[in-house]
């Protein structure tokens, strides 16, 4: 029936999950009471009249984090396959395992020196 | 090993004896334990939050939930009905699409990672190849959620609070993922069953937490951090960032970023179980109890018994970890952001790295205690 066997579980799996919260939100609709004003809609800022929208340009500071986060989920990805058949592969796969994580160490020590990991 | 309770096996077979066809039969199967695992996964996490309130009324020498229910045990199921009844506010400033859809899209994959815990040997939803890598890639859809919600409420805390939990998910989650790839590799397989049946044998000995002490570490740190709990509640500090991303939610899109973020709790701590403490297995081999009463381990009743055993015992051990994170809650102050992304960056992830190369190292000169 499926190529990919047992991801039929996982199909169905994803349907009835999807449905939790839809059924919370159509019995939320059955339930709750609906009132209209200007006021509750605001937005909340310490009780204060909202200055300004958040919706502006500003320095993401994760940026850099998220590009070396990227770089080593990738590596991750690409170790997986190598430690499930890590048995089979023996030393040889275990070094190159090693050169590749190196590469990578010097690239972490790389945006460590050049500050990438710094907050500020 | 095919000594665990089948259950699955046992349905299609009873149903196929009134005379439906085996595909039928397996389909009629087929929703069965996931509505059951929804539901089940919606206690839990409902229990959770009604243990969160008694330990920490504990902890700071209070009564806690008292009046509803016996000690208080129907909060939960009234903070529930509740968030239901309530009015659901969307602010007029806010992207409405986005702004629903963030909440769904944190609920979803929680849920769905529970498709491989297992509670047994076969009670399990369905034991996937990929398994644990399941949980690895459907944890890193969180953030992306957590972004919408902040970035759609329009709101200066909910922005910050965004872009917060997810540089603080996108830290932890390498960390978290290469102590996860240490106990694969020690298992030669992804699966979960295969994980916890490469642990048993010799009882308490043989679980992975004796094996792994620094992974275990590293995982228990990450997956504190993953759901947001005490040192790094950041994202929704209170006293800076009012709720962080929850800022501008009410009602029941609030009540699923609650229902996620306990859920997620929870199965980091069943994980956590699975991984290092041996899931099902008790701190007593299972065969050697059968050797003890002289019965077969295929026994029907015994393979019941065991397997309920199996059950409360996987419970048994999330929850305490469950319990260990509620004391870490009011133990340990939290931390700033830049101590955060430095203990993830520049102290768990070297450590990660080299505790996997060394269990790689280790595999080879002792092939027999790291699993072949």
């Amino acid at each position: 029936m499926f190529v990919l066997s047992g991801y039929e579980y996982f199909l169905g799996f994803l349907l009835v999950c999807t449905l939790v919260p839809l059924i919370a939100f159509g019995t939320s609709i059955i339930l709750r009471p609906t009132r209209q004003g200007v006021e509750r809609l605001t937005t909340y800022e310490s009780g204060m009249e909202p200055i300004g929208g958040a919706w502006i340009q500003f320095n993401i500071r994760y940026y850099m984090f998220a590009l070396v986060f990227v770089i080593f989920d990738v590596e991750t990805v690409f170790l997986y396959p190598w430690a499930v058949a890590f048995n089979q592969l023996g030393l040889l796969a275990f070094v190159e395992a090693l050169i590749f994580v190196a590469i990578l160490v010097i690239g972490l020590v790389y945006a460590w020196r050049k500050g990438a990991l710094e907050w500020s | 090993m095919t000594t665990g309770i089948d259950l699955q096996a046992s349905f299609v077979q009873i149903l196929e004896q009134f005379g439906l066809p085996h595909g039928v039969a397996k389909l009629v199967w087929l929703p069965l334990p996931m509505v059951l695992i929804v539901a089940a996964v919606t206690v839990l996490a409902l229990v959770s939050t009604w243990l969160e309130r008694k330990v920490s009324a504990a902890a700071q020498q209070r009564i806690g939930p008292e009046f509803m229910g016996p000690q208080g045990m129907l909060v939960p199921a009234a903070d529930v009905l509740k968030l239901l009844t309530k009015e659901d506010i969307v602010p007029a400033k806010t992207d409405p699409w986005l702004f629903t859809i963030a909440p769904i899209l944190v609920f979803v994959p929680v849920f769905l990672s529970f498709l491989i815990v297992p509670f047994g040997q076969n009670l399990v939803i369905t034991d996937l190849g990929i398994g644990i890598f399941l949980w690895v890639a459907l944890s890193s859809i969180a953030p992306i959620g957590l972004l919408m919600a902040g970035y759609a409420s329009n709101n200066k805390y909910s922005l910050l609070g965004g872009l917060r939990a997810a540089a603080q998910s996108i830290s932890y989650e390498i960390p978290l993922a290469l102590s996860v790839l240490a106990i694969v590799m020690m298992s030669n397989s992804l699966s979960t069953i295969d994980i916890v049946d490469q642990q048993s044998g010799y009882g308490i000995l043989g679980w992975n937490m004796w094996r792994q002490p620094v992974g275990f570490i590293i995982f228990w740190i990450a997956a504190l951090a993953e759901c947001e709990r005490m040192p790094f509640d950041l994202p929704e500090a209170e006293e800076e960032l009012v709720a962080g991303y929850q800022t501008e939610y009410a009602a029941v899109k609030f009540m699923l970023f609650y229902a996620g973020s306990y859920a997620n709790l929870v199965l980091s701590a069943l994980l956590f179980a699975v991984l290092y403490m041996g899931g099902w297995e008790s701190p007593i081999p299972v065969s050697w109890l059968a050797g003890l009463l002289n019965v077969s381990e295929t026994t029907p009743w015994f393979q019941v018994v065991s397997a309920s055993l199996g059950i409360v015992i996987t419970l048994f051990k999330a929850y305490l970890l469950l319990f260990l994170a509620v004391l870490l809650r009011w133990t340990v102050p939290r931390v700033r952001i830049d101590q955060l992304l430095d203990l993830g960056w520049k102290f768990l992830l070297p450590i990660a790295l080299v505790n996997l190369l060394l269990t790689a190292g280790l595999k080879l000169v002792f092939p027999g205690a790291f699993g072949g």
